[in-house]
């Protein structure tokens, strides 16, 4: 299969697995958060096509519920992280001076702290009734606000260099105004840029979210996400008795594949 | 039924053996499960260190972990006066410490006199505190030591097994010991390594001089899944504790090697916050605060699925705050905790709720919804709160479960009291009730629902302070037996907490070690050390 034809392929995989998401309730034989106690850690048959988990919950049900939660919230806070950056890194990277060296060490200082711990405090100060569903609003504007630093230092370095490139010269030599310079000719050339921080952050913040609700900290029960499904693999000889139970990794090492295969394309369009 | 008979026939067979197969001297060889703070007996506080404690440490008065009866151990017998301020000991003559000093009755003075100091901070010391005053050790003779305290002390005599016995002379100071075992080396954040005491006072029924092992060598090792790769290989010889999951797994693999010793004493446990100070609107207050409504929560979860489920079935539907397994203190009047939904909605009912279209709603018509918090990468407890929220839905509540990081649940459950509901397990290690005076007494800091309260909210908690300080001066074991079983009837009338399950002790002992017995006291595969012989190694029959 040559590239072109991969990158199809994954993105029609893509958005199969973003339509299955977004239509969970209708796909889903059974509520996510409905235990068959009777029939805990039950292998895949015609009533669980996954079999269920170790409360017996059907793990199809909450794959695919957890997919519309992983899924449609990651790029959100995906796209949260990107225009932050892209705000930040472009206005730093074309202004230049003092502005620059300020926001350039905020950055540093946000990537100097340890992510999981600011979540952790953070999580602690929201009130506790809050329901599941706000929660996990809350989570991914939380990895959002605060998932810009490394995409902002890409955005800068790129803005840099445009800012001393012959044509912005003569942009400015021919008295064009800041915000004409902004929107026609450095937003343009920074799209590439942008796209790709967009799509890369897209797994980060799956693969974040994952480790939040491994350790109790995402996603909370009993809404599904990929990262609380993940957490039945923790035992590993369970995994290997109940190997129907990897299926949320896979779906997740498919997405993050599918991700990566698709980047490319974005940077040679731009 | 079937586990239990086939571990009494596993062990009487491996006790027939005994002659044949077993023999004096080896290495014992397993794992504490953390770094031991320290070897100084009377300033033991974890768990690593008591393991070390129990080990090495000769005390007065032993605990028979199996019989849960007292066994004269350094001293040969003992009495107690009638106001039970004083407790006189005869001492066991011609006894010697680890490194050869000589055993007596200002050895005895000498460790009360530290134990008691404030300055030594020893929380062994703090269990013997009964009221203002010094506590006076008189020695008239070498053998005999009498202690009077300043003030009765309830279960006196069984405060003495922590208490061990240091050397007044011994240049050694704490390293001289009178147990089965003397620290031999220590490397941290690896091993302790524990001789055979050549002075151990104890001899078996043939007169021969115990312990029959050499050695022990203690493994740090805080990873249990590591821990059991290691036991499965056949590097460790025992493991004292076991989740449910890893004992289920072994025991697939190998049941030879599982033995589980019966209900334990810890219990999970569920309890709301009923503090006036709780930023709470008025409304939960007054649930949280009303009876019927924690008996209809009582009733409404299923504890025979939460054993099930997430224990895999190695634990037992908790009745109270006493463990059955706590033979004497245990109220077996106690009805047992049934799981009835419709009945938990008719008490609902009655006392003013309304079900309507699956929703429960109160008289002035907010709908019953809390949130319950635990600890995060807890496991088993973030499943009995995913199952409480199912089994509550049924009578129309919605439960929202929250995990926290330790520190935070913690703020929040003894300094803002920020929050509806908890599940959290309470360790007991102490059968006597004395040992849940600070969980009890209304004043009390672990008086969780309500803590440190000027006097009684109430006066069901008024009367478990009375009767809880009258258990404590009582002049004999059945007038305090009476007084507790008075405190837990209330306690499984008012519900609290509401008590969920006890854990089974689950332990794995190789075939190599014979004599083992695990019980379900601290330490549970243990704790006849000085009694365990070592066979030959039978391949475990997994992969190296």
């Amino acid at each position: 299969m040559n590239t072109g034809k991969l990158r199809v392929f994954s993105a029609v995989v893509l958005c199969a697995i973003f339509v299955l998401g977004l239509f969970a309730g209708t796909v889903s034989p059974y509520p996510y958060a409905k235990q068959f106690r009777e029939c805990p850690n039950a292998a895949p048959s015609s009533a669980h096509w996954l079999g269920t988990d170790s409360l017996g919950r059907d793990l199809f049900a909450r794959l695919i519920y957890g997919t519309r939660v992983s899924l449609l919230l990651a790029p959100a806070a995906a796209l949260l992280a990107t225009m932050l950056a892209g705000i930040l890194g472009g206005f730093a990277g074309l202004v230049g001076g003092w502005c620059e060296k300020v926001i350039l060490a905020a950055t540093d200082l946000s990537m100097a702290l340890p992510l999981l711990f600011v979540l952790l405090a953070l999580r602690a100060l929201l009130p506790l009734d809050i329901s599941p569903v706000l929660s996990v609003m809350a989570t991914f504007t939380l990895l959002g606000l605060l998932g810009w630093p490394s995409s902002l230092r890409v955005v800068w370095a790129a803005a840099k260099n445009l800012r001393n490139s012959d044509f912005l010269l003569l942009a400015r030599a021919t008295g064009s105004r800041r915000s004409r310079i902004i929107v026609r000719h450095l937003f343009p050339n920074l799209r590439p840029v942008l796209f790709a921080q967009f799509w890369v952050s897209i797994p980060v913040f799956v693969l974040t979210e994952a480790t939040l609700s491994m350790l109790g900290l995402g996603v909370i029960e009993p809404l599904p996400s990929w990262g609380n499904l993940l957490r039945g693999l923790e035992d590993i000889s369970a995994v290997s008795a109940n190997p129907w139970r990897l299926s949320p990794l896979v779906l997740l090492v498919l997405v993050v594949i599918c991700f990566q295969l698709i980047l490319p394309a974005q940077e040679e369009t731009a | 039924m079937l586990r239990p008979l086939k571990n009494l026939a596993l062990t009487a067979l491996l006790a027939l053996a005994l002659p044949v197969r077993a023999q004096t001297g080896g290495e014992l060889h397993f794992c504490l499960h953390g770094e031991p703070k320290t070897f100084n007996p009377i300033l033991v506080d974890d768990e690593a260190s008591e393991n070390v404690r129990y080990l090495t440490g000769g005390v007065l008065i032993r605990l028979n972990r199996q019989t849960q009866a007292l066994e004269p151990a350094l001293a040969t017998s003992w009495n107690i006066s009638r106001d039970r301020r004083t407790i006189t000991f005869h001492l066991r003559k011609g006894i010697h410490f680890s490194d050869g000093t000589s055993f007596g009755s200002e050895d005895v003075a000498y460790t009360m006199r530290l134990l008691m100091d404030p300055a030594t901070h020893s929380t062994t010391g703090d269990s013997f505190r009964s009221g203002e005053g010094t506590v006076q050790v008189q020695t008239p003779a070498p053998d005999v030591a009498a202690i009077t305290f300043p003030a009765p002390v309830a279960g006196l005599e069984r405060l003495f097994d922590q208490a061990v016995i240091l050397s007044a002379h011994s240049p050694k100071k704490e390293m001289a010991v009178l147990g089965p075992f003397y620290v031999a080396d220590y490397k941290a954040g690896s091993y302790v390594l524990l001789q055979k005491n050549p002075h151990y006072w104890k001899r078996d029924a043939q007169g021969r001089a115990l312990p029959y092992i050499d050695s022990v060598r203690l493994d740090i090792q805080r990873n249990r899944d590591i821990e059991l790769l290691r036991f499965r290989r056949g590097e460790l010889q025992l493991i004292n504790r076991l989740e449910a999951e890893q004992f289920e797994r072994l025991e697939h693999e190998n049941p030879a090697v599982t033995r589980n010793a019966g209900t334990g004493l810890d219990a999970e446990e569920f309890w709301f916050s009923q503090s006036p100070a709780a930023p709470l609107p008025a409304y939960k207050k007054a649930w949280f605060g009303m009876k019927e409504f924690r008996k209809a929560i009582s009733m409404a979860i299923n504890r025979a699925d939460l054993c099930r489920i997430v224990y895999s079935g190695y634990a037992k539907p908790a009745y109270g705050p006493v463990s059955p397994s706590n033979h004497f203190w245990f109220n077996a009047a106690l009805e047992d905790p049934k799981y009835d939904p419709q009945g938990a909605l008719r008490l609902l009912m009655q006392a003013g709720f309304r079900f309507e279209n699956d929703t429960l709603k109160d008289r002035a018509g907010n709908r019953v919804e809390f949130t319950v918090v635990t600890n995060s990468g807890n496991a088993a407890r973030e499943k009995i709160a995913t199952m409480i929220q199912q089994d509550l839905s049924q009578v129309g509540i919605k439960v929202n479960v929250v995990t926290l990081d330790f520190p935070s649940l913690i703020e929040k459950i003894t300094r803002t009291f920020d929050y509806d509901a908890c599940i959290l397990g309470l360790v007991n290690t102490d059968l006597d009730p004395n040992g849940q005076m600070n969980v009890w007494l209304s004043s009390g800091e672990n008086h969780q629902w309500n803590p440190s309260q000027k006097s009684p909210a109430t006066a069901w908690e008024a009367e478990i302070d009375k009767l809880m300080r009258e258990q404590a001066t009582a002049p004999t074991e059945k007038e305090r037996k009476a007084k507790f079983d008075r405190v837990q009837q209330i306690v499984s009338e008012q519900q609290p907490f509401i008590y969920l399950i006890n854990k089974d002790v689950l332990v794995a002992v190789a075939p190599s070690v014979v004599g083992a017995v695990p019980v379900v006291l601290d330490p549970w595969a243990f704790w006849n050390v000085d009694t365990l012989r070592l066979g030959p190694a039978p391949d475990l029959g997994v992969q190296k």
